[in-house]
């Protein structure tokens, strides 16, 4: 597997010089392979949204390294056409339509790219479909007139329409019902395998992270606090709860039973794995199983 | 651009709001009117003095210029390269003229002063105040069918926004630009085009905002100014005249070096 | 009897093409003093409940009454909405002064109220949403959560009997959600005020005294949590999830291991599975 975004010692720094300077990263080293799902959380100013503006080519390193797609992001002329190969999805993206449908919203990434009519209608198609919309309606309707969970799916077929390589998402299930939450991420994950999308998450969802992520990195205040696989991660929880993050409710809920003397495994993501090790180490202790 | 209500408890900060937009008003009077020197110094002198006497870090007022020196700048060099006179540099087509540098930094005086006494009003008085200020100075017109307290609410929710306007700017600004949005290319035309981007989602954003705010405000039983109250109240005290004495002295000041 | 409704029945765009049912005939009864929560999916009407309560919406046919008053006549509207206070999901947009402190009095100074009187009522929002040390801050430089609570301390200064909150943590981050909760139990178990809580995160329906499920305008079911997540078929249906202690607790049973029904909690399920293993 070879990285498809290196980061090397990245430092960002807000008005440098400047009475009003601010360092939002700190020396941040990481590396994302092709094809993986990687998730980023951390408090509220730690450094998620500052770090993946890096991978898009919205941001210059004050210092450090950044590679995308192999090339080298200091250079200015990389970074103007970065857009291309990475998405970036900003939260609550369904703020940002303009166009009076939606498919004509959908094709502004590709028509920015220069591609010619019959080309923006078939990229515009297949991203509809990919979040699960027609392309027939999205001719007719405005966007405004989609449901919330539809709105949020048509602004990532804006992002996904450009055909990049790599998918960054900002807190995309942020403020869906159940449902909505896990559609979306069945979604992401059904082109991420379809079209061999690398999938960058930031999120403040332990569970997501905990249900999807391959690895996650932690950031607190700038710094890379932690980073691993979800299981790696998690099983560092006083780290966790010490940078003011949760655990997924039903690791948590692991820990508690340690805790309380049972000698249950504590690295569980999700609630299926954590009925199956308590009922496996209940009968180990040979509890009766009374129906 | 209009700084944030910075609490203390400065002589300034004691002023009742009427009071300091009248030293304000006199103040850019005598920035703008100035003629000569001596003018300046007057006007530059009343102004400082407040800032001083604002007792707050000077950081906080270059807060508000930094955030207009695009104007500042502008304004300096189109009187720098633009005003013809003894021609002092040459740089090709451009020519810098002794009057030109002259009208250049009296303008870029003239604003950053202008720019200083109006965020003394906004960095010395609370929302609240400054509403009930304007509210009171325009109750005269509500004779005459002005909305005097809805104007002042407006004018409150406005500022209040400002920052808030600015923040999803930037979102929009770069979630466009991260599906390739170029702002400045092209010629004129494709210029507002551009910008369509930008500004569409934003109104469309403003107005639901306003559509909310509206819906939270009544539920907060908001009908309108009548038999509101008011948290703090409107009074003058001697602070107040003596201020008040000052800005007549300014100001028949300026008037008369005006004619030195 | 505190909040009443019978038969309220609203209609969308009433007698133009498109009109759609939001509400179908509910009825429903709260009580002084509970902690109700509605939760349901993405067009359920739960917020549409919700904002008949205080009269931002009138019913289409049925009747709501806050406190013996009926929302349907315009001379009860502001003693109703004094009653029972709202607050939305969206923090920013509650938010009409740059200065905390006088944010918080812009719903107190709508009554008519004295300015002395307005300010003891600050003080006691900010102490109850311990915000007492921003008082003098900009709203736009609080966190999300802080910016919440700012706008519960602008409803609470009016000193309303009943809190209803239309879905207040889908824009908060886990801290913020917590610490919301917190001042939601609080508020309810030491002061005595009705909290009405629309929300879609299970957990937080969890710590409430009464669940009611909301489907296609109708409600669907009623009760205390316990009772509400033992219809784990019918919750799934509806693209509803349980809280993972409660689902652990199902999963456990399922599999011979007893449990009993009214596990909620991490703690409840500690300690059921402890005295199971023994």
């Amino acid at each position: 597997m070879s990285p498809v975004i290196r980061v090397e010692n990245l430092t960002h720094i807000y008005s440098p010089g400047t009475p009003f300077e601010v360092t939002s990263l700190d020396g941040i080293s990481l590396e994302i392979n092709k094809g993986e799902f990687f998730a980023i959380v951390g408090a509220t100013g730690s450094g998620k949204s500052t770090l993946v503006q890096h991978f898009n080519g919205l941001l210059a390193p004050t210092c450090g390294k950044v590679w995308v797609c192999g090339a080298d992001a200091a250079d200015k002329k990389v970074r103007r056409d970065l857009w291309r190969r990475v998405g970036l999805v900003f939260q609550r993206p369904e703020q940002q339509f303009f166009e009076e449908t939606i498919f004509e919203d959908v094709a502004f990434g590709p028509k920015n790219m220069g591609l010619n009519k019959g080309e923006v209608r078939e990229r515009v198609s297949k991203a509809l479909r990919l979040v699960d919309l027609d392309p027939e309606q999205a001719g007719k309707q405005s966007p405004f007139q989609l449901s919330g969970g539809n709105m949020r799916r048509a602004a990532i077929a804006g992002v996904l329409a450009l055909g990049p390589e790599v998918l960054v998402l900002d807190e995309p299930t942020a403020g869906l019902d159940p449902r909505g939450r896990w559609q979306l991420l069945d979604h992401i994950e059904s082109f991420r395998r379809e079209q061999g999308i690398t999938v960058v998450l930031v999120t403040h969802n332990m569970e997501e992270v905990g249900a999807r992520a391959e690895r996650v990195a932690v950031l607190n205040k700038g710094r890379l606090a932690l980073q691993g696989t979800p299981r790696e991660v998690f099983n560092r929880a006083e780290e966790l709860l010490a940078l003011g993050l949760d655990l997924p409710a039903p690791t948590a809920l692991m820990r508690k039973l340690r805790e309380a003397g049972l000698p249950v495994r504590a690295d569980i993501l999700t609630s299926t794995e954590a009925e199956e090790e308590i009922a496996k180490v209940l009968s180990q202790r040979g509890t009766a199983l009374r129906i | 651009m209009l700084v944030q209500y910075f609490p203390g408890d400065s002589l300034l900060h004691r002023l009742d709001p009427r009071t300091k937009v009248a030293v304000v008003l006199s103040a850019a009077m005598s920035v703008l009117t100035a003629a000569n020197w001596q003018g300046f110094v007057l006007a530059a002198g009343l102004v400082l003095a407040a800032v001083a006497l604002t007792r707050l870090p000077a950081r906080v007022f270059l807060r508000g210029l930094r955030g207009l020196w695009v104007l500042l700048a502008i304004t300096f060099l189109v009187q720098l390269l633009l005003t013809p006179g003894e021609v002092l540099l040459g740089l090709g087509p451009l020519k810098i003229s002794r009057e030109g540098l002259t009208a250049g930094v009296l303008i870029f005086l003239r604003l950053s002063l202008l720019i200083l006494a109006a965020s003394l009003l906004t960095l010395t008085t609370s929302p609240i105040s400054l509403t009930a200020g304007l509210e009171s100075m325009l109750s005269p017109l509500q004779r005459l069918g002005l909305p005097a307290h809805e104007l002042a609410m407006m004018m409150t929710i406005a500022l209040r926004f400002i920052p808030t306007l600015l923040q999803e700017a930037q979102s929009l600004l770069r979630a466009q630009r991260s599906r390739g949005a170029r702002f400045s290319a092209g010629g004129p035309a494709n210029w507002a085009r551009s910008l369509l981007p930008l500004f569409v989602p934003l109104i469309a954003g403003a107005l639901r905002r306003a559509e909310d705010l509206a819906t939270a405000m009544e539920a907060r039983c908001y009908r309108g100014g009548a038999n509101r109250t008011r948290i703090r109240g409107l009074a003058f005290n001697s602070l107040d005249y003596a201020a008040g004495v000052v800005v007549l002295a300014v100001l028949a000041g300026s008037v008369a070096l005006r004619f030195l | 009897m505190f909040i009443q409704v019978t038969g309220l029945t609203y209609t969308y765009g009433r007698g133009r093409p498109g009109e759609s049912r939001g509400l179908s005939g509910v009825s429903l009864e709260i009580r002084k003093g509970e902690y109700v929560a509605v939760v349901g999916p993405n067009g359920s009407g739960k917020s549409t409940l919700a904002r008949h309560l205080n009269a931002l919406l009138l019913p289409t046919a049925g009747q709501v009454l806050v406190d013996g008053l009926d929302t349907a006549l315009p001379e009860n509207v502001w003693e109703i909405r004094r009653r029972v206070g709202m607050v939305f999901q969206n923090p920013d947009n509650q938010i009409v002064s740059s200065l905390v402190e006088e944010d918080i009095a812009f719903g107190v100074e709508n009554l008519g109220v004295p300015a002395e009187e307005v300010r003891e009522r600050v003080e006691e929002a900010l102490a109850l949403t311990e915000l007492s040390e921003f008082r003098q801050h900009a709203p736009h430089l609080l966190s999300g959560g802080q910016r919440q609570r700012l706008a519960i301390a602008g409803v609470l200064a009016m000193r309303p009997s009943c809190l209803v909150l239309d879905e207040p943590t889908a824009m908060l981050d886990p801290v913020g959600r917590r610490q919301l909760s917190d001042l939601l139990q609080r508020l309810n178990q030491s002061r005595g005020v009705t909290v009405v809580l629309v929300t879609h995160f299970m957990e937080e329906a969890a710590q409430a005294g009464r669940v009611i499920v909301m489907s296609a305008g109708k409600i669907v079911l009623d009760g205390t949590p316990p009772e509400v997540f033992a219809n784990f078929e019918r919750l799934g249906e509806l693209g509803l999830d349980l809280p993972a202690a409660a689902k652990i607790a199902r999963g456990l049973k399922r599999r011979g291991i007893f449990m009993p029904d009214d596990i909620l909690t991490a703690e409840d399920l500690v300690r059921e599975v402890i005295k199971a293993a023994r």
